[in-house]
């Protein structure tokens, strides 16, 4: 059982022309945390995520997760060294069943037990066992995001709060060491929300759909949940970051009150 | 009927005989003295106009009608449709095994249901571009024509049996595909649409005037025929033939039914992969990529190498058809790979619902069955071809089977209304 594997963040700076939208942003994601980025709208953080994803190439700095370096990566390449994303909004593959979603997932384990599809449309044994394994990788996820009674629905026909569970699960059927959440609970009712913070401790913990344990990178604005399961906050503002800390240390640091926290709900 | 519906078909009436003065109230006839003078026709207009006022009042009344159960009725006619639909399929396979030992089928039903197939072939061989992967390809019958070509020329030069060529005819036309598809695999949706058009273009234009080659637009003729696996079909029946090693009466009819079951055959080859594909981990990342290149991306799948095989594969069975094509028909020239080629097949996968097989080839035998069965109309054959495109267009937007079907599923497969399927942006 791998514990995880650390996100290195150093120094990433991401211009696009004359605008600075990451300044320098340095943090580490330690293994088995749930790290949690935040601060107010326009303050750079979907920027780094997509930088940390693979979608943006960082201007300057490196983000080193274990020993590979992902600001390197070609795109569908990210995914490979174990970094899975969700999307802030919803990007399921909406006329494909909730089964087929998380199937596609898991896209490069199949393509490869398949010789690349040559082996597969000739009906080559090895195949279907690899396939049988991965319908039940993606039923225990269905399992564990409550979705199994809707596997054969379209993905485009579920509720919101249904979309953004299977998304969690498409993402982790991948197989990640490293699991970046884009807002998941925007958009879900307090009951959701709850459950949500639920799920993401247990992929943290590994109890999840029988996974192994998953560094969580969380991007959220709602404080209850970013309060409840970080174990480490980042705080960014006009692209820069101006704390990092427990929840409690973020809670009485003057600066983020004085930025966010200030004219917010107390958490 | 209120005014309001009266005043819809009113507008309709209007831009009717708009449409039908110049089209069908004027037209030119020699005058008696030799030149040709213009003849007023305005009875018939007249007709129509009021046809068209009387069927759109009708419509509306229908439609008025029909509303308070409208949730009900498309569920009862759904369910019938799918249980029906179950059967179609079979039935239409053995209707096309069976069609040339039909009492009644002659020389010219087999050439039909020749031609149909081969359309039926392209339209498969487009879906996996267009319906599977959401690639809007405009110049799909390039690769038709150098299916075609390279067939005749590696025939011709070489001398190599029909065996040996039909697959080389798809690897050439494949590797084409991978050619075109890398540069412009990057564009997306209307932007890759021009340049596929273009490539077809190009390779139409090429083929006409690199006269060395392809003989340019005088084409190229007497084509080897196709054997029946090294017999060949003679009308003298010497030995060595086809009629003599089984026996048989030597008849011209032989070859045509050997043509027939082997398009029948190319077809469900086609038919075969792509049912199979779809099942498998690459089809399911064809059509994820339909849905969403993003979300695809982030999950590991290399979209460029995706496409292309989509690409490469289409091209393939492109090839393939061309060749049969080449081989069928003894002579080919450039005027066979014009644009309107590309727009038929492309009219087939649409009209028969993207991604739906057999939706393709129901819509393949409408339109290539129905154009042949509407000779009789002479110059309305046109018109009345356009009009069941709209009408199908209007009634079934998403084609004659717009639903998807999962290709996996825990525990029934329950069909994806075409509303939440995606179409792709290239």
């Amino acid at each position: 059982m791998t514990q995880g594997t650390r996100l290195v963040v150093d120094a990433v700076t991401m211009r696009f022309g004359g605008l600075t939208a990451v300044d320098g942003v340095s943090f580490t994601a330690e293994p088995g945390d749930i790290t949690a980025v935040i601060g107010p709208n326009g303050a750079g953080k979907t920027t780094l995520f997509n930088c940390i994803t693979g979608f943006y190439r960082a201007s300057s700095g490196r983000i080193m997760l274990g020993e590979t370096a992902l600001h390197r990566l070609p795109g569908h390449r990210i995914a490979l060294a174990g970094v899975a994303r969700t999307f802030q909004n919803i990007r399921l593959f909406g006329g494909m069943t909730c089964l087929e979603n998380l199937l596609v997932a898991q896209h490069r384990r199949l393509m490869a037990a398949s010789w690349f599809g040559i082996g597969a449309v000739l009906g080559l044994s090895r195949y279907p066992a690899a396939e049988r394994e991965a319908v039940e990788r993606a039923r225990a996820w269905l399992e564990a995001t409550d979705l199994l009674d809707r596997a054969d629905d379209a993905a485009g026909s579920l509720p919101y709060g249904a979309q953004r569970r299977l998304e969690i699960a498409r993402a982790m059927c991948t197989g990640p060491r490293l699991l970046c959440l884009d807002e998941p609970a925007a958009g879900l009712n307090p009951r959701e929300s709850a459950a949500l913070s639920q799920l993401v401790r247990a992929i943290r913990d590994g109890t999840a759909a029988g996974a192994d344990p998953c560094s969580v990178l969380l991007i959220e604005h709602d404080m209850g949940v970013v309060m409840g399961i970080s174990d480490k906050i980042v705080v960014l503002d006009h692209g820069a970051r101006i704390a990092m800390g427990t929840p409690a240390e973020i809670r009485a640091d003057p600066n983020v009150i004085a930025a966010y926290l200030g004219e917010d709900e107390p958490a | 009927m209120n005014g309001a519906a009266l005043k819809d078909a009113t507008l309709c009436a209007a831009v009717a005989a708009v449409l039908f003065v110049p089209v069908v109230g004027l037209r030119t006839a020699p005058g008696p003295t030799g030149p040709l003078r213009i003849e007023p026709h305005f009875g018939i207009v007249a007709v129509l106009v009021g046809l068209v006022l009387l069927g759109r009042l009708a419509i509306i009344a229908w439609q008025a009608r029909r509303r308070p159960t409208a949730a009900e009725t498309p569920r009862r006619v759904a369910r019938v449709m799918a249980r029906s639909g179950r059967y179609v399929a079979p039935a239409l396979l053995a209707l096309a095994v069976l069609l040339p030992f039909l009492p009644g089928t002659g020389r010219y039903e087999l050439d039909l249901g020749i031609l149909v197939l081969t359309y039926v072939m392209l339209g498969w061989g487009l879906n996996i571009v267009v319906g599977l992967a959401g690639l809007l390809d405009l110049g799909y019958v390039a690769f038709y024509a150098v299916g075609a070509y390279a067939y005749a020329l590696l025939a011709q030069e070489f001398g190599l049996s029909f065996w040996v060529c039909l697959p080389l005819s798809g690897l050439i036309a494949g590797m084409w595909g991978v050619l075109l598809g890398f540069p412009v695999l990057r564009l997306r949706g209307d932007y890759l649409a021009i340049v596929t058009l273009g490539f077809g273009e190009i390779i139409r234009i090429v083929l006409l005037n690199w006269t060395n080659l392809t003989n340019g637009p005088n084409g190229i003729g007497g084509i080897p025929r196709p054997s029946f696996f090294g017999l060949p079909f003679s009308s003298g029946g010497e030995p060595g033939s086809f009629a003599h090693f089984f026996g048989i009466e030597p008849s011209p009819v032989q070859r045509v039914i050997f043509l027939y079951y082997l398009i029948l055959a190319l077809a469900l080859l086609t038919n075969w992969v792509s049912i199979r594909l779809r099942r498998q981990p690459l089809g399911r990342a064809w059509e994820a990529l339909r849905e969403d290149e993003i979300a695809a991306r982030a999950l590991g799948i290399n979209v460029r190498n995706t496409k292309l095989t989509a690409f490469a594969l289409g091209a393939t069975f492109g090839g393939f058809a061309g060749a049969f094509f080449a081989t069928r028909q003894g002579f080919i020239s450039p005027e066979s790979f014009t644009f309107s080629e590309s727009a038929i097949i492309l009219a087939i996968v649409v009209l028969g619902g993207l991604g739906s097989q057999l939706g393709i080839a129901i819509s393949a035998l409408v339109m290539i069955g129905g154009f042949e069965l509407f000779r009789g109309l002479d110059e309305w054959r046109m018109l009345v071809f356009g009009m069941a495109m709209v009408v199908i267009m209007v009634v079934k937007p998403r084609g004659l089977v717009g639903d998807r079907t999962p290709t996996i599923a825990l525990g029934t497969r329950k069909a994806i209304g075409g509303g939440l399927v995606g179409q792709g942006q290239g």
